[in-house]
């Protein structure tokens, strides 16, 4: 038990820092075009993001017509529906999902939520935004180079992403979609040093490692495992494009195509999928982790009540982590590996779902008995808790050799990724703008608008994925353009097909509502005031809504406690924020 | 994919140490504002640029250790002839590790503050860092002179890879170099703490990208290749 000190003589005073070393934007431009301010920057990967993924979730509408009603859409040929999965999957991946939670909360967050005036290295910080802006725009090349963009699928699997049967294979489309990925991860690479550096360095004073909001944990966390994970996939992106344009033989085994020797020989396509799930299982909680911390403050703010198990939830965010990086070969069960290495793998995967399930109960036993208050943010935070234990059940299943044999290539697996690494996260986004945006922009969401996106996007998504995992069991396979008159396929199976590509129709259209919340509330929106959520984090304390350059006025904040003093006995009101110094009379030497 | 699970334990235990200075065992909700708590100290020890230099150099080191990784388990192919390393490339090591010393000397100069000594020491590791680059090009060429071409064999292909990256690695580091160089001829006083962090930067950079060069020509050689088969008999 330690001493809480309560006398006033404990309070140091605040310290005047002067602010000489920030950057100060000299004209408009430089203000907000070339900023070098974290919060804009986070803005512009937002909308950049956001706006790509616009295009991702058209293209999602445009599988699910080809899937739901075969042969009625003539536009929809078997090259374009496969371009269209391939674009639907990286984007949503990477140029969405990762750019979002790191690039744009990670900005925006990071800074004002450890008490730093803005991120250490700014201009790099600049020139990361400025790089995804350009990998997004050579992405979206691809749609307009001859050819078309590839179509090898989000994995990109060699050899056949390089050879003339895929769209994009001897075209510009496999090119576009390598180089783009090759800027990404060097732009990344500049802001992801940014963030764990302002992490490492730039808290305010008395923000103890341990004393960090869980978004800054988890956000810090995928930062450092992307840092490591994503030269993986550059070092496959740099290799298959000598692959592609020198005519080395990295991946490219021996092939014979149309009747004609290709130079290549004796490439390892293994090695190719090695290099990729490298990177790509880190990458499921490099979106994970961001997702994790952020709902953990949301409930604990909109459920009054702290954290339930702090210090678990931070190691496990730590194990997670570290797990990650030795799970990827479970992608690989029928690459035809060793069983033995099977076995190392489906060991670790299932392990990995230990510190997981442990962050679920403590998100549960945070809601238990608290004040529950059902507001936007927390209803998408629960929406969350419920996709991501499906999700992460179905997980299970798929962890185990034997099971995951037989299931790999069907709807299954679909199912099973969109409702973990999909849904769930993107529950979490859509509750962190419902929570933020009054921050952000000084105004608070629509209320009637949100409530009518999250029920119908929850119940929606349910309806698209749940009909799915059936679909998948029968062994209706993935990536099929169309099923035919397959004779195991009963009936209900195409009816199910139909049922899901209208519900992905409305989910999508639903879309367009939190659309138009967010450019109606920037000008009609109810004025939010300082702290509408009274929550305690810092983010929430400072002077201006929204935060001015600097973040801070002249002095920083100074934190004498942890993120979740909600609810405390003896406290004037149900939140202590982090920088209120202590009081005469209160203290938690209850719990 | 071993060399790159070595270094990514290596890189775990450098953070169970950094964590374990953290206090990861207290309790946070018990500890309201103790003095000692916040009155640590007002600026950090170390240099945030130094930092910031670490992380990245544990960025290159994954690159480079996946692509060594990718190297060894492509070597196994059936289809990989080993091609003859250049005795350039020994030559070449040298000037590298001379530019090395010579920056490790500036470093020192810059402590000491004394303008004439960095000058030349800088003026030095400048043109011996060309002088490696300009070696590998060489290199390069005899290379392609002697019928070894990139995309005949694995073995060719991984070898101007890899030479290509680490010299990018190399150029971009004689770039930020180079800006040093110039701010102490704009009249930058030698004492300057910018400069010394500066210099200080680039020696580390430096010293990094050796390692990693050393190691590559292990690669290239067989040596390492021979200490792979040695650790691969003594865990059997």
């Amino acid at each position: 038990m330690v001493d809480i000190p309560t006398s006033a003589g404990d309070v140091i005073p605040p310290a005047e820092v002067a602010d000489v070393e920030l950057y100060h934007p000299r004209s408009w431009w430089t203000k907000y075009v070339f900023s070098q301010d974290a919060k804009v920057i986070a803005i512009q990967y937002s909308v950049t993001a956001f706006s790509i993924g616009l295009v991702a979730l058209v293209l999602s509408w445009l599988i699910r017509l080809q899937l739901g009603f075969p042969g009625y859409f003539s536009f929809i040929d078997a090259d374009h529906y496969y371009q269209f999965i391939t674009m639907h999957g990286m984007i949503m991946v990477i140029y969405l999902l990762t750019a979002l939670f790191l690039g744009g909360f990670g900005n925006y967050l990071i800074p004002l939520m450890v008490g730093a005036r803005d991120m250490v290295f700014p201009y790099a910080n600049m020139l990361s935004y400025w790089l995804y802006l350009l990998a997004v725009i050579v992405l979206v090349a691809g749609f307009f180079a001859p050819g078309g963009p590839t179509g090898a699928g989000w994995t990109l699997y060699p050899p056949q992403a390089l050879t003339s049967g895929t769209p994009g294979g001897r075209d510009w489309g496999i090119i576009l979609m390598l180089s783009s990925l090759i800027i990404f991860i060097i732009g990344f690479t500049m802001g992801g040093l940014n963030y764990v550096v302002t992490v490492l360095q730039g808290r305010a004073r008395g923000m103890t490692l341990m004393r960090m909001p869980l978004t800054v944990w988890g956000i810090f966390t995928a930062t450092v495992m992307a840092l490591l994970a994503f030269p993986a996939l550059f070092v496959a992106a740099v290799m298959m494009l000598f692959d592609r344009l020198l005519g080395t033989s990295f991946f490219m085994p021996a092939i014979v195509e149309m009747g004609e020797q290709l130079k290549s020989d004796g490439g390892s396509p293994i090695l190719f999928q090695h290099l990729f799930w490298f990177f790509g299982h880190p990458e499921v909680y490099i979106v994970a982790l961001p997702a994790f911390g952020i709902v953990s403050d949301l409930i604990s703010t909109h459920a009054r009540k702290n954290i339930f198990g702090y210090r678990m939830m931070v190691w496990a965010i730590v194990i997670i982590g570290a797990l990650s990086f030795i799970v990827w070969a479970h992608h690989m069960y029928v690459s035809g590996m060793n069983p033995n290495f099977g076995f190392f793998f489906a060991t670790t995967t299932l392990i990995i779902a230990v510190p997981t399930a442990i962050k679920v109960y403590n998100w549960v036993l945070t809601l238990w008995r608290g004040d529950i208050h059902l507001t936007l943010p927390m209803l998408f935070a629960i929406g969350f808790i419920v996709t991501f234990v499906n999700g992460g059940l179905t997980g299970l299943f798929l962890g185990n050799v034997v099971v995951d044999v037989p299931l790999s290539d069907t709807m299954f697996v679909v199912a099973h990724f969109h409702m973990v690494m999909g849904v769930a996260p993107i529950m979490v986004v859509f509750g962190a703008i419902y929570h933020w945006y009054p921050k952000i922009t000084g105004r608070m969401l629509d209320e009637v608008l949100g409530r009518i996106h999250f029920w119908v996007t929850f119940i929606g998504a349910y309806a698209i994925f749940f009909p799915m995992h059936y679909v998948g069991l029968v062994g209706v396979p993935r990536r099929y353009f169309e099923l035919g008159d397959t004779v195991f396929i009963p009936p209900s199976v195409h009816d199910l097909n139909m049922f899901i590509s209208v519900a992905a129709l409305v989910v999508g259209a639903a879309q367009m509502v939190f659309l138009f919340n967010i450019i109606w509330s920037l000008f009609r929106g109810r004025e939010a005031g300082g702290n509408p959520w009274r929550a305690t984090t810092l983010e929430w304390q400072t002077p201006q809504t929204p935060p001015a350059h600097g973040n801070w006025g002249k002095e920083l904040p100074i934190v004498y406690r942890w993120a979740y003093d909600y609810s405390v006995p003896g406290a004037p009101e149900d939140f202590i924020p982090q920088n209120q110094p202590p009081m005469a009379g209160v203290s938690r030497a209850h719990t | 994919m071993s060399v790159v699970l070595v270094f990514l334990a290596g890189i775990a235990a450098i953070v169970i140490w950094w964590l374990s200075g953290q206090r990861m065992m207290s309790k946070p909700w018990m500890e309201v504002g103790t003095l000692d708590d916040i009155a640590g100290p007002a600026k950090p020890p170390i240099p945030t640029a130094k930092i910031g230099l670490g992380i990245f150099l544990a960025v290159v080191g994954a690159l480079f250790s996946l692509l060594a990784s990718a190297y060894l388990s492509r070597m196994s192919g059936a289809d990989w002839w080993a091609m003859p390393v250049p005795r350039l490339l020994w030559a070449n090591s040298a000037v590298l590790i001379a530019s090395c010393a010579a920056l490790q000397w500036a470093v020192v100069e810059a402590r000491r503050g004394a303008g004439d000594g960095l000058r030349l020491a800088l003026d030095i590791a400048l043109a011996t860092a060309v002088l490696f680059l300009a070696g590998q090009v060489v290199a390069w060429l005899q290379l392609v002179a002697a019928g070894y071409v990139l995309a005949d064999n694995p073995a060719n292909s991984f070898f101007y890879m890899l030479t290509g990256l680490h010299g990018l690695h190399i150029l971009g580091g004689l770039a930020v170099l180079a800006r040093t160089r110039l701010r102490l001829l704009a009249g930058g006083t030698a004492a300057s703490a910018r400069l010394r962090l500066g210099v200080e930067l680039c020696a580390t950079y430096w010293h990094f990208m050796l390692v990693v060069w050393l190691l590559l020509f292990a690669l290239f050689t067989g040596w390492a290749n021979d200490f792979v088969d040695l650790c691969r008999q003594l865990v059997s």
